[in-house]
């Protein structure tokens, strides 16, 4: 560090992290990057794509999340991806798994455009969708599309380190050549006998009813639970659990953000943040914090730079992780035409993400 | 200027010719901007690989300056670099020209420049400033830097007669007339500043100012070994041709023959419309005329009215922008002033010795049909966005 100190006198204004990264970009410290080393296609519209972070990315605990700042089109973008690696890997990869989604500007251009050698803007690994230290009971993993991707980072790390436990997994896709990682689950039902999938295909059995867990798994009430997918069904369950008093049992990650829908969009509203308690009055265009200098990369809530208005619906699916939206929130999604600027933020940091542990009670 | 509105090169519009030039021109920039994408993107990084390669290669150069060629090509690197991290990168980068790209390494919040003068504190001065009041006699504290006399309208003092060397001492150290305008001593002489205010900058700019000197003129030198003389001249003569340059780029931009100024009051510059500052904007700047390169040299400021026209666009695209508000122009009527570099010089350089007499008056008035409430509020009133996202402090009221 002392070295790097010294030469910064050398390089001021600019830090000696702006000549590194033309030798390796994998050595900012200050922007920490990611490079594409593998997209390995899963189903039609998903891949899986394999990272090298750059220096000093920590080992994540499996279900929880990257941030990725992908450059579509010139404009830098930032999303959020479980990890569905196993973590602490010799060659230091990390996975995640992309669904491409109708018009989506990231997952699309992650599932058809990512190469190898392309790199990413990555932020540390973070999120509270993890299992217990200890696993001493039974537990049920519900998962819908590409809502498997926690669970699947969870089933590998416990698969690498010995034979599963006692797991009841439902999984739903539409049909079964659309399951992300359908192989990689059914080959682990084979081989660990306490882990039991079922698969639910839409196209033979219609959509997914809750009151069926009561025969797929008839103890579910008394397995802690893990639940990963589409809004409805995540409200369903905790509809279900909340009626049968096992609330609690219930941990939800939520790929979208439950977004206010009150007033016309674009007409701004309160930001507030959860952490700090701070609120912010914004309308559809503004940053949420104009003052604030903080460089993306030491920011929790760097969400911002991926979209400006922080509680727009595509915004959020990566700001969700990281800022909640007081009630009157609308606004607009920041597109480059409609604003050309892009302030970076000043949250208080919120490590309690949207993934709660069920509905707080 | 004075009321002798005859002499107006835009007196012949009438104010529905002065909104419908508002919203041809809101127009170029609305499709430049969505047009805006990859390109631009791999435009900008190439500028900012080039210049840091310029610069590691000047120093290292200049590290065996004892050797005269090694001393030539690094100081010529050197100054290259410097010239495209003001102009290039720094002023345009801090205008918010790139915040688009939503990345915090080019971005006018992030960005400090190789410069003495702080990035904040040019940024008020300069983007709010001088970008809001461009021109008006006054307000716009560019105008001479607050040192010279650049316009008749300007009170002469005796010692205005010595402003020819004045601005040559200028030229060479413009970083630090830049800097020490940038504390706005007049201002706060004038009570309309705090002088707290005034020492809290002072302290940032000795922080910076500092780390600069020390970079330039000890550390790299000492790196230098037996070479440490010929590389500290080196730092020194990459600086003032950085200074020189940049200083006769900008009094380029304005001060030439046919560039207007305003005599305006506050309550005129609020009842500006669109189209009149829009206006005001095209006849207060002057072009200058010259290859690509010298365009990135000047950090396309040779687009100078362009620029003014739109702060916020990317400068890669002034040179696509200035053909269209050059036919406006010419439909309307109105100057569109333009010169090779020597030219527009020459012509600076003569309206400085003029102006450090008395009189000389005799320009143009002010443009704007005065009084009617404006169709949409001019870019400062419109918050954030127009009022070039680097004004931390407030606005003067
Ligand atoms: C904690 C967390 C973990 C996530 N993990 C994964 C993961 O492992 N794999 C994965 O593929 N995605 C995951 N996501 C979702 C991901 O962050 C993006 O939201 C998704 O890739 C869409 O981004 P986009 O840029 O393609 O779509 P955008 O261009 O932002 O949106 C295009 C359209 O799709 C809608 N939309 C946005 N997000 C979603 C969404 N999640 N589902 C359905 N419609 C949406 C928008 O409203 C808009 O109409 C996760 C999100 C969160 C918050
Ligand atoms: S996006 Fe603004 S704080 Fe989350």
């Amino acid at each position: 560090m002392h070295v790097l100190d010294v030469a910064a006198s050398l390089t001021t204004p600019l830090l000696p992290d702006d000549y590194l990264t033309y030798l390796n970009p994998l050595w900012s410290r200050r922007e920490p990057r990611g490079r594409v080393d593998a997209v390995m296609p899963e189903t039609a519209d998903s891949a899986t794509i394999w990272l090298t972070p750059g220096i000093g990315w920590p080992a994540h605990t499996p279900g929880q999340y990257v941030r990725v700042g992908v450059d579509v089109d010139g404009v830098r973008h930032w999303r959020t991806y479980s990890l569905t690696s196993v973590p602490g890997r010799k060659d230091k990869r990390i996975a995640i798994t992309v669904k491409a989604i109708p018009d989506g500007v990231v997952s699309n251009h992650l599932v058809r455009h990512a190469r190898r050698g392309m790199i990413v803007r990555l932020a540390p690994p973070a999120g509270e969708f993890v299992l217990p230290d200890a696993i001493t009971e039974p537990m049920l993993f519900v998962t819908a599309g590409s809502g498997v991707t926690p669970v699947l980072g969870m089933l590998r790390a416990l698969a690498a380190a010995g034979p599963l436990p006692d797991i009841a997994h439902v999984h739903l896709a539409p049909s079964r050549d659309e399951v992300i990682a359908g192989k990689d689950l059914r080959h682990l039902e084979q081989r660990h006998p306490a882990y039991r999938l079922h698969e639910h295909h839409d196209d033979r059995r219609g959509l997914f009813d809750v009151v069926a867990l009561d025969a797929l798994v008839p103890d579910w009430r008394e397995r802690p639970t893990w639940a990963c997918g589409p809004a409805p069904l995540l409200d369903a369950l905790s509809d279900r659990f909340d009626a049968e008093g096992v609330a609690d049992h219930l941990n939800i990650e939520r790929f979208r953000p439950v977004v206010a829908a009150d007033g016309a969009a674009g007409a701004g509203g309160l930001v507030r943040f959860t952490a700090s308690g701070r609120e912010v009055e914004a309308d559809g265009a503004t940053p949420c914090s104009p003052s604030a200098r903080t460089p993306a990369s030491s920011c929790p809530a760097a969400a911002v730079w991926a979209s400006v208005t922080p509680v727009s619906a595509p915004c959020a699916a990566a700001a969700s992780a990281i800022c909640a939206p007081a009630s009157r929130s609308t606004a607009t999604p920041m597109t480059r035409r409609t604003s050309a600027r892009a302030s970076p933020p000043q949250p208080a940091p919120s490590t309690s993400p949207s993934s709660a542990k069920g509905p707080a009670r | 200027m004075s009321t002798d509105t005859s002499a107006s090169p835009l007196a012949h519009l009438t104010p529905e010719d002065i909104e419908e030039i508002g919203r041809e021109l809101d127009a170029i920039r609305d499709e430049v901007m969505a047009d805006l994408g990859e390109e631009d993107a791999a435009y900008i990084r190439k500028v900012i690989a080039a210049q840091r390669g310029l610069e590691i290669a000047g120093r290292g150069a200049l590290l065996v300056s004892l050797f005269p060629p090694a001393w030539l090509a690094g100081t010529t690197m050197l100054s290259v670099a410097k010239i495209l991290e003001n102009m290039e990168l720094g002023h345009n980068i801090m205008h918010g020209q790139w915040d688009w790209m939503r990345d915090p390494e080019i971005h006018s919040t992030t960005w400090e420049w190789d410069n003495v003068s702080s990035s904040d504190g040019w940024k008020h001065s300069h983007n709010f400033q001088h970008h809001t009041f461009t021109n008006v006699l006054g307000k716009d504290r560019d105008l001479g830097y607050t040192l010279l006399r650049i316009d008749p309208e300007q009170p002469w003092h005796p010692l205005h007669l010595f402003q020819p060397v004045t601005n040559t001492v200028l030229a060479l150290f413009f970083e630090w007339g830049v800097a020490f305008y940038d504390l706005e001593i007049d201002e706060a002489r004038a009570g309309k500043r705090p002088w707290s205010n005034v020492a809290s900058d002072v302290k940032r700019l000795a922080k910076k100012a500092t780390k600069q000197l020390s970079k330039d003129y000890l550390l790299w030198p000492a790196l230098s070994g037996p070479s440490f003389l010929p590389a500290f001249l080196g730092n020194v003569t990459a600086n003032a041709a950085r200074n020189v340059w940049t200083h006769g780029v900008i009094f380029c931009g304005h001060f030439p023959d046919g560039v207007q100024t305003f005599d305006y009051t506050e309550d005129q510059l609020e009842a500006e419309t669109r189209g009149d500052w829009y206006l005001r904007q095209l006849v207060g700047s002057a072009n200058i005329d010259g290859s690509r390169a010298m365009h990135i040299m000047t950090g396309n400021l040779s687009y100078q009215i362009e620029h003014h026209l739109f702060p916020d666009l990317p400068s890669n695209r002034y040179a696509e922008v200035a053909p269209r508000v050059k036919e406006i122009c010419e439909r309307y009527d109105l100057p569109y002033v333009s010169g090779s570099l020597p030219k527009q010089y020459a012509q600076v350089v003569r309206k400085v010795v003029r102006m450090s007499f008395p009189g000389g008056g005799g320009a143009p008035p002010a443009p704007t049909a005065r009084g009617r409430p404006p169709t949409r509020p001019p870019p400062w009133r419109r918050g954030r966005r127009a009022v070039a996202c680097g004004s931390w402090r407030t606005p003067p009221r």
